[in-house]
């Protein structure tokens, strides 16, 4: 038994986290509120669309991620392609000497659904590369265990379209992803609100992956807090042990442990 | 397309002729709106001023929009700032006024307000959690029916959802402001001086401002420096650390489309609309001229345009308006707006004597430019500034 206050650390490819929170940085453009957000967040990992932002100039959301020691953790958003997302992981990792990529190929901007069949033969090209990564994918069990088996550090499947804060639309898929991994599993999109981040973590996954929840929030500052705690709830219940759901009410003390009068 | 960085560093070529060290009451680093609004007040209180920018009214400033719309950029968190951007408003058309006057050039304010469009259900939402944030706020915006938004605006798409009319805001051609506040200055005798300032020059002790120097090693002395050089004023040499204001670029794309016999000006008032979660603006001009923005890029001092930049724009734009695929394109072109950490600017004195700062104003600064001008020239003059930015 645990002593119930301390979740144990994540480990992705051989990093470790003891937030299990990992924080994108897409919907802010006020530097000051985002740095807030992040330390509230407790978040140790970080993801940032390489398309909006260049490295190697001036002042970006990459120097608020560095002053506050959170790794960065790139990611291919806006591409379309496996050409594409190759590129953009080999840039990244040439700016931010990161080999580690969030790989994002989307099928089309109305959705923002992972293309499956490009986001696997992206996957495969940058594993042979060198690249550890991390795919964003569909909330489908069999895809997911494909792009393990090509040799992905970790996979992320959603829990509905990225900004859609619909929450955990499929919680039976997410549970299937869950049960035949062997990487950890970390919930990516979807979430608007604190409870279907612990319900992702209740689910057995891993880690959580957000960011408009947060950022778009009016107080992104509390949702941010709330989501920290959310995380940390969700990783205690599922590993306390819930109580089998029954059909009828059972009172909690029948006999024992009555006060006697 | 104005590549700003590339034109400073061209123009240090052509030295002005104002070689020599000079001497003035004031010198303003950077002839943008902000920096020429500044001059032109001081020259008119009887101050002798020098504007120092290679190429005065050709960065961030001629790039803009001129959207005068402060409600709209009344973002969760940053409401603490809503009254100064109102008292900003409420400068403008006094100011527009006064330009006009002195210079004889109309500088195309337009008073028609703004509409607020969300083109999908799920725009809508999004736009009616802000108006309703604007209301608590205590601002006043009209809920608009699809139908009403078309009566007001006849060439928008029936695709739309919904829409807010925000009364009270205000456009201007901020080319012909530029133009006009050139004019101003040089009639009342201000001094340009087209060379590149690399350092403000500080006195033995460090402590006061005594002018500036220039690319060619020259200086020239004042007895009040202004830094007003938009996101280059991080880049000016010769201030302690923590007196360079912390501003870096943010890229701003933006297209400039003609009116045609076939296809007359679309608008009649400044349309902002959110498309599928993609904010864009458009704004008309009674010379037929339609702009459209912009994007929101850190990348830098890079002002490349780009397919993808301009193709949002378009992409947005042509689905709340489609007749705008029947215009001409007249410019395409990049802009740097100086931003800072929390989106507020950096307006007043600094630790040291004899200078002050006006900068960061994100994408606000025409908006901001009589405001900022009345506050550093009250603060120059030992008046008590109307309001704190």
């Amino acid at each position: 038994m645990s002593d119930g206050l301390k979740t144990d650390p994540l480990v992705i490819a051989g990093r470790e986290y003891s937030s299990r929170l990992i924080m994108g940085t897409g919907g802010v453009d006020n530097f000051d509120l985002l740095s807030r957000a992040l330390i509230a967040s407790g978040t140790q990992l970080t993801t940032v669309a390489m398309r909006r932002v260049n490295a190697t100039a001036g002042v970006s959301v990459l120097d608020v991620l560095r002053d506050l020691k959170i790794d960065v953790l790139p990611n291919t958003a806006g591409c379309y392609t496996a050409a594409e997302a190759i590129l953009t992981a080999q840039l990244a990792r040439e700016a931010l000497e990161t080999d580690w990529v969030k790989l994002e190929v989307i099928a089309d901007e109305r959705t923002l659904l992972p293309e499956p069949i490009e986001l696997v033969t992206a996957a495969e090209a940058l594993i042979k590369d060198g690249f550890t990564v991390l795919p964003y994918t569909n909330d489908d069990p069999i895809l997911a265990r494909r792009l393990e088996h090509v040799g992905c550090a970790a996979v992320m499947p959603l829990g509905a379209p990225i900004g859609s804060g619909m929450g955990i639309r499929n919680p039976h898929n997410i549970s299937l992803i869950v049960e035949g991994a062997g990487v950890p599993v970390v919930l990516d999109a979807g979430i608007g609100t604190a409870s279907e981040a612990a319900q992702a973590m209740e689910l057995g996954c891993s880690a959580v992956l957000l960011a408009s929840a947060v950022t778009r929030a009016k107080d992104p500052i509390a949702m941010a807090t709330a989501m920290r705690l959310a995380v940390e709830s969700g990783r205690l219940a599922a590993g306390a042990g819930r109580i089998p759901v029954r059909e009828f009410g059972v009172a909690s003390s029948p006999t024992q442990g009555r006060a006697t009068l | 397309m104005p590549t700003v960085w590339g034109q400073l560093r061209r123009t240090l070529i052509d030295v002005s002729t104002n070689a020599g060290s000079a001497s003035s009451d004031l010198l303003v680093v950077g002839g943008g709106a902000i920096g020429l609004a500044i001059a032109w007040e001081a020259a008119r209180n009887g101050r002798s001023v020098r504007i120092c920018d290679p190429d005065p009214g050709h960065g961030a400033s001629w790039v803009a929009a001129g959207m005068l719309a402060p409600i709209n950029e009344a973002h969760f968190g940053e409401d603490d700032r809503l009254p100064v951007a109102l008292a900003a408003l409420n400068s403008w058309k006094s100011f527009a006024a006064e330009v006009t006057q002195a210079t004889g050039q109309p500088i195309g304010l337009r008073e028609e307000g703004s509409i607020v469009v969300a083109y999908d259900t799920d725009d809508r939402v999004a736009t009616d959690r802000m108006r309703l944030f604007h209301a608590s706020l205590g601002l006043t915006a009209t809920e608009l029916t699809i139908a009403e938004c078309r009566k007001l605006e006849p060439w928008l798409s029936p695709d739309i959802a919904g829409g807010t009319l925000v009364e009270g805001d205000l456009s201007v051609n901020n080319r012909a402001l530029v133009e006009a506040l050139l004019r101003a200055n040089e009639l009342c005798g201000v001094e340009f001086d087209r060379r590149h300032v690399s350092a403000i020059q500080l006195d033995t002790t460090g402590a006061r401002a005594r002018g500036v120097i220039f690319d060619d090693g020259d200086h020239a002395n004042a007895d009040v420096v202004v830094l007003a050089a938009g996101t280059w004023s991080a880049l000016v040499q010769g201030l302690p650390a923590q007196v360079v204001p912390p501003v870096h670029p943010r890229k701003g794309q933006i297209l400039r489309l003609r009116a045609t016999a076939e296809q007359p000006q679309p608008l009649t008032r400044s349309l902002i609309a959110l498309v599928q979660g993609s904010n864009v603006y458009l704004v008309p001009r009674s010379n037929g001229e339609l702009v459209i923005g912009a994007t929101q890029e850190d990348r830098g001092f890079h002002t490349s345009v780009t397919a993808g930049g301009i193709w949002e724009l378009l992409r947005d734009a042509r689905l709340v308006i489609p007749a705008i695929g029947e215009m001409e394109i007249g410019e395409m072109a990049a802009g740097l707006r100086p931003a800072t950490p929390d989106n507020a600017a950096i307006v007043g004195r600094t630790e040291i004597d004899g200078l002050l700062i006006a900068t960061g104003h994100g994408r606000n600064g025409i908006l901001f430019t009589p405001l900022t001008a009345q506050i550093i020239n009250d603060l120059i003059e030992g008046r008590a500034p109307i309001a704190q930015a």
